[in-house]
């Protein structure tokens, strides 16, 4: 049959697929690379961007761990002081803060593309809205420190 | 000859091998060929076996688009001369995400349904008598949708798009994208049909926004912004039928 | 017969919210509490007040679904176990939910 096929092809072939059968379509699909998100920077940054959620999560959580352990009393609490001083948590801290960070920026630069504004016809420049979330991140920030530190 | 370069084209013959495999041909260096004058070249002088689809040679008709070193491009909008610092080895695959039919032709018949599904065409809940004229719009009602008419179905955002590869019942960033191009047009009334197709999970809610599609668009669609603005009017939608329950859906 | 909309329209919601909070405030918050943290009296008077209690709820409970949410589609696609969709969704979510619970009891109860 594939020797026929061939033949009324008329072309000269060295190598034959056994399993082909003439008129019967034979698609190759391609595995998708279980580490995809190595193979291509975009896609790692996208992953490292997804990754920041365990670093969201995380301070989350610890803060729960500092409002329990300030309502146990000062003690507890002083302990805690220690915790957060040694220089293992000091580092990893760093690298939490460090993810935080790169959520921030990407959140913020990805955000015009969602948030589409007008006022009446005219539409809100990209721009305005990029600087108007870091406008917002610095206040945020000044508010927190304010809050806590004065 | 003048100076040459080498192009490495995976081939699938499916009744010659049954994994693709790679050919190289050398084809002469000109500063103003684009890959697919590489291609042309093999197929009138080389090897005429060779498969792949184009049409137009000027970037409108969508149908030359490959993987060139890795990146879906259009074929006939990519220099040679550019690529790996214009002395080659070039590669050159089919588009990632459709099944390979032969060499550079992959199916997209999925990309097809998939279109068909939201409804590319303007909706009207009643048609005016052609005695009433047609239906005009301003500048600035176009300027609402343009960017996303430009949308020449070529699939280089399919092929950019891991979720589209993993996830094959994904509706996919073009569809999407041209779903906005009429929902957003004021002549059209057809949103809510297409908000059934869209508002699934393999509509919107399946994309995380990688963003590589935006990045490869040769038409500067930015299908991932037009995503990420319709999951917005969803969640609105969907809270308004939540809240406000007596109104309309 | 119209096709059911998915409800993915408020995890989404809840993402986006946390995202933006967790953008603007987790930074400082570290660095301020973990990085230069205050003392005790002062730390325990500042927190024991119902609005400053009110927005660590807020700030909290959304960066909590913020991951679920993200964590979700990380496992899904990331490490492509999607045939495991329901199971991961609960997991993620009722996480998010039972950590939400927690923190509203120990501020609820706070100091």
């Amino acid at each position: 049959m594939v020797q026929v096929g061939v033949a009324a092809v008329g072309q000269t072939v060295n190598r034959i697929n056994p399993k082909y059968q003439l008129y019967h379509p034979k698609w190759y699909r391609k595995d998708y690379p279980i580490f995809w998100w190595l193979e291509k920077f975009a896609y790692g940054k996208f992953i490292v961007r997804e990754m920041t959620s365990l670093a969201v999560g995380y301070t989350a959580v610890l803060l729960m761990f500092q409002l329990w352990v300030l309502s146990r009393g000062q003690e507890t609490y002083q302990r805690f002081l220690g915790f957060l001083e040694s220089t293992p948590v000091m580092i990893f801290h760093g690298v939490v803060l460090a993810f935080l960070l790169f959520h921030s920026v990407t959140w913020f630069n990805l955000a015009p593309k969602a948030l589409v504004l007008r006022l009446g016809r005219w539409r809100v420049p990209n721009a305005l809205v990029l600087s108007g979330h870091y406008a917002a991140w610095l206040a945020a920030t000044a508010l927190v420190i304010w809050l806590v530190a004065r | 000859m003048a100076e040459s370069i080498t192009l490495q084209i995976q081939r699938y013959r499916p009744e010659e091998e049954e994994e693709p495999v790679w050919q190289s041909f050398e084809v002469p260096r000109h500063d103003e060929w684009m890959v697919l004058d590489g291609l042309n070249y093999i197929k009138d002088n080389l090897d005429g076996s060779l498969s792949y689809r184009w049409a137009c040679r000027m970037g409108v008709c969508g149908s030359c688009g490959m993987l060139v070193n890795g990146e879906p491009v259009l074929t006939c909008a990519t220099y040679l001369s550019e690529l790996g610092g214009g002395r080659g080895p070039v590669r050159i695959e089919p588009l990632t995400g459709f099944p390979v039919i032969r060499d550079l032709v992959g199916d997209i018949g999925d990309f097809i349904t998939k279109l068909q599904r939201i409804k590319p065409w303007i909706i009207r809940q009643e048609d005016k008598p052609l005695s009433q004229g047609e239906y005009l719009q301003t500048p600035e009602e176009l300027a609402l949708y343009q960017q996303y008419s430009m949308c020449i179905n070529c699939m280089l955002c399919y092929s950019a798009c891991p979720i589209y590869a993993l996830e094959p019942d994904f509706i996919g960033p073009a569809v999407i994208a041209l779903a906005q191009r009429y929902n957003l047009d004021p002549r059209d009334e057809g949103s809510e049909e297409r908000g059934d197709v869209l508002s699934q999970h393999a509509g919107i809610w399946a994309c995380t926004f990688v963003g590589e599609c935006s990045a490869v668009c040769p038409k500067h669609v930015d299908p991932a912004g037009a995503i990420q603005r319709y999951k917005v009017t969803a969640t609105a939608e969907w809270f308004k039928s939540v809240l406000l329950p007596w109104g309309k859906r | 017969m119209r096709p059911k909309r998915s409800r993915e329209p408020f995890f989404w919601a809840m993402f986006s919210g946390g995202g933006m909070l967790a953008a603007l405030f987790l930074p400082a918050l570290v660095l301020v509490l973990w990085f230069a943290p205050p003392s005790y009296p002062e730390l325990v008077g500042k927190v024991d007040h119902s609005l400053v209690k009110l927005a660590l709820f807020g700030l909290i409970m959304l960066s909590l679904f913020h991951w679920g949410h993200r964590f979700r589609y990380t496992l899904y696609d990331g490490l492509q176990l999607s045939h495991l969709y329901g199971l991961i969704a609960t997991i993620c979510y009722g996480g998010a939910t039972a950590l939400t619970f927690l923190a509203g009891y120990l501020l609820w109860t706070f100091p």
